[in-house]
């Protein structure tokens, strides 16, 4: 499942590695927009397969961010 | 012609409603017979139901396929229709029609709520002219509802589907509650768009429950069984009186539930940091009473029903948590729906405000997130109960505004001691000021010269500054909160004001 960005912004930090397990709502990455911290957290418990953006990345909103499975 | 004579085979016959293999089809679907439904919904089972024989002449149609009559929910009298899918769908035909457009004459003679049971496939085309254009046809519906509406309030519970003219009765109710996987709400079906447009798209992708309630806005609520939505709705309606001429009443009283931290220790002081607003919300209102609408839809801002003492109160907060508490177009339409629906049935207002401000970008600017803010800034502005605005962080340009800031006459614009008032915040403005002189420094130079000013920034927009130039109405201790709006929405409760005199205003939708 991808976890997306819910608004455009920049990539400030990425709190989780490739591999990690994360439970629901844990965050995984957090974005800065409208110079607010923007917390994205996995909808549902499992294993981070991929991350796909690097800290410094400007997102989208929908952008994929990184894959859980 | 009927071939039944007897007035108790009539009725057994009428109760009984469409053919046996309808029931079992819904029943697989978790879907109840009307009269079920009409029997949880009630206190007691209904009062009074008229027109029971309408179409009695052919046996095939019990009803019409509609039940409508009076019934009482928390010892209050309301009127209901309720569509009876066994019937033919649930279609409207002529009486049916009639039937609705009585019931809804009766609400308002009554004065009393009007509830929506929605499980129809929508017009019956083989009575398309006796039901259709004319003056007492659908249109007649949809213009009742919109007469009634902020007069008593409209309740929708959507249990299967409501196509296409159909849709619009959902559309008219001050809220609806569908159930997951049974609602759906859709102009044309998936079938007409395959066709006529040639998009290729299942029903609940296009008009499910999930859908409408996260993205569209047409649902408030999403359930998962019609005994969830029918305890919602009466849960729902102790909020509210039965019009718009009378208060709610009030609840016993309840004490917050307990929590470890207090309210002070929730609140980070860092204004960019995020926290969780339920948890403040949950520390002010009494343990169990917060009652949710439009919960998916538009996260960032919270808008829901609770009782604070046992007072009716409804609640617009920031969501920090939730793209950082920014507004977006849908989010100011979220909250310009709910607080008519509040001020129309006289249920004061409570803003609960950490917000950095209008989400910027083309994509918003495109969605007309400038008109869409405009409405939310008309609907709290015209807003006539008591409402209060409490600055909980951050309230940054058009977000104070917005979130009933001091300009637009709330009671009272109390703050925490965590509150920060401005066009903008200290990052944001010192850089748009000095970004000359920043662009002239050295790179190491840089940091100590931003700091410095954002210092001084900070302190020009100190707080009690803002007390001393009588900005705000009082600073308050975080822990005091609770018993401040009590306090205040008590000595409140008589106010008694018209916005302005005119036909109506010109809304910027």
């Amino acid at each position: 499942m991808d976890i997306k960005a819910t608004m455009a912004g920049s990539v400030w930090k990425i709190v989780v590695e490739e591999g990690q397990s994360v439970q629901e709502n844990d965050d995984v990455v957090i974005l800065e927009s409208m110079k607010m911290e923007i917390p994205i957290a996995a909808e549902s418990a499992g294993t981070i397969k991929a991350i796909k953006v690097a800290e410094g990345d400007f997102v989208n909103e929908g952008d994929v961010i990184a894959v859980i499975e | 012609m009927s071939n039944i004579k007897n007035l108790q085979e009539r009725i057994a016959h009428i109760e009984k409603g469409g053919h046996e293999k309808y029931h079992e089809k819904n029943a697989e679907k978790g879907k109840l017979f009307v009269r079920e439904r009409l029997r949880l919904l009630f206190d007691d089972d209904m009062n009074i139901e008229d027109a029971f024989f309408a179409n009695c002449m052919d046996d095939s149609l019990p009803s019409d396929g509609v039940v409508t009559g009076i019934g009482t929910i928390n010892g209050q009298s309301v009127c209901v229709m309720a569509n009876d899918s066994t019937v033919k769908a649930g279609s409207w035909g002529k009486r049916t029609v009639e039937k609705i457009i009585r019931i809804q004459e009766t609400a308002l003679k009554l004065e009393v709520p009007m509830l929506y049971l929605v499980d129809s496939a929508g017009a019956r085309i083989t009575d398309q002219v006796e039901m259709f254009p004319g003056r007492r046809g659908a249109g007649r519906i949809f213009h009742n509802q919109i007469k009634m509406s902020g007069r008593v309030p409209q309740v929708c519970l959507l249990f299967g589907p409501s196509a296409a003219g159909g849709a619009y009765i959902p559309a008219f109710c001050d809220i609806v509650v569908m159930v997951d996987g049974n609602a759906s709400m859709y102009l044309g079906s998936p079938r007409m768009a395959e066709k006529v447009i040639g998009e290729k798209v299942s029903l609940e992708e296009m008009g499910g429950a999930t859908m409408h309630c996260s993205v569209s806005g047409c649902g408030d609520v999403l359930v998962q069984s019609e005994q969830e939505a029918i305890e919602y709705a009466r849960r729902y309606l102790g909020y509210f009186p039965p019009n718009f001429r009378h208060k709610p009443d009030r609840a016993p009283v309840e004490d917050p539930k307990t929590f470890e931290k207090t309210i002070a220790q929730l609140i980070p002081e860092n204004q960019n940091a995020p926290f969780n607003m339920y948890d403040l919300i949950e520390r002010l209102i009494d343990a169990n009473s917060f009652c949710e609408i439009k919960k998916k839809f538009a996260p960032e801002l919270i808008t829901g029903l609770a009782r604070i003492n046992g007072q009716s109160v409804g609640i617009i907060a920031n969501q920090p948590r939730m793209k950082g508490g920014v507004l977006f177009p849908d989010s100011a339409d979220k909250s310009a729906k709910f607080i008519q629906l509040c001020d129309a049935f006289n249920i004061p207002l409570l803003f609960l405000v950490d917000i950095p401000g209008f989400m910027i970008g083309t994509k918003v600017e495109r969605a007309g997130i400038i008109r869409h803010g405009a409405k939310m800034l008309a609907t709290m502005s015209e807003a006539t109960v008591p409402k209060i605005s409490v600055i909980v962080r951050k309230a940054y340009g058009a977000g104070l505004y917005a979130m009933a800031g001091p300009a637009f006459e709330p009671d009272a614009c109390i703050a925490l001691p965590t509150a920060q008032i401005a066009v903008m915040g200290p990052e944001a403005a010192v850089n748009a000021v000095y970004a000359n002189k920043i662009a002239e420094l050295s790179e190491e130079e840089r940091p100590a010269f931003i700091k410095e000013k954002q210092e001084e920034y900070k302190e020009n927009i100190d707080i009690y500054r803002l007390a001393s130039e009588m900005v705000i109405d009082a600073v308050v201790d975080p822990d005091q909160l609770r018993d401040e709006l009590i306090n205040r929405f008590a000595v409140y409760d008589s106010k008694n004001v018209a916005f302005t005199e005119r036909k109506h205003g010109v809304y910027p939708v």
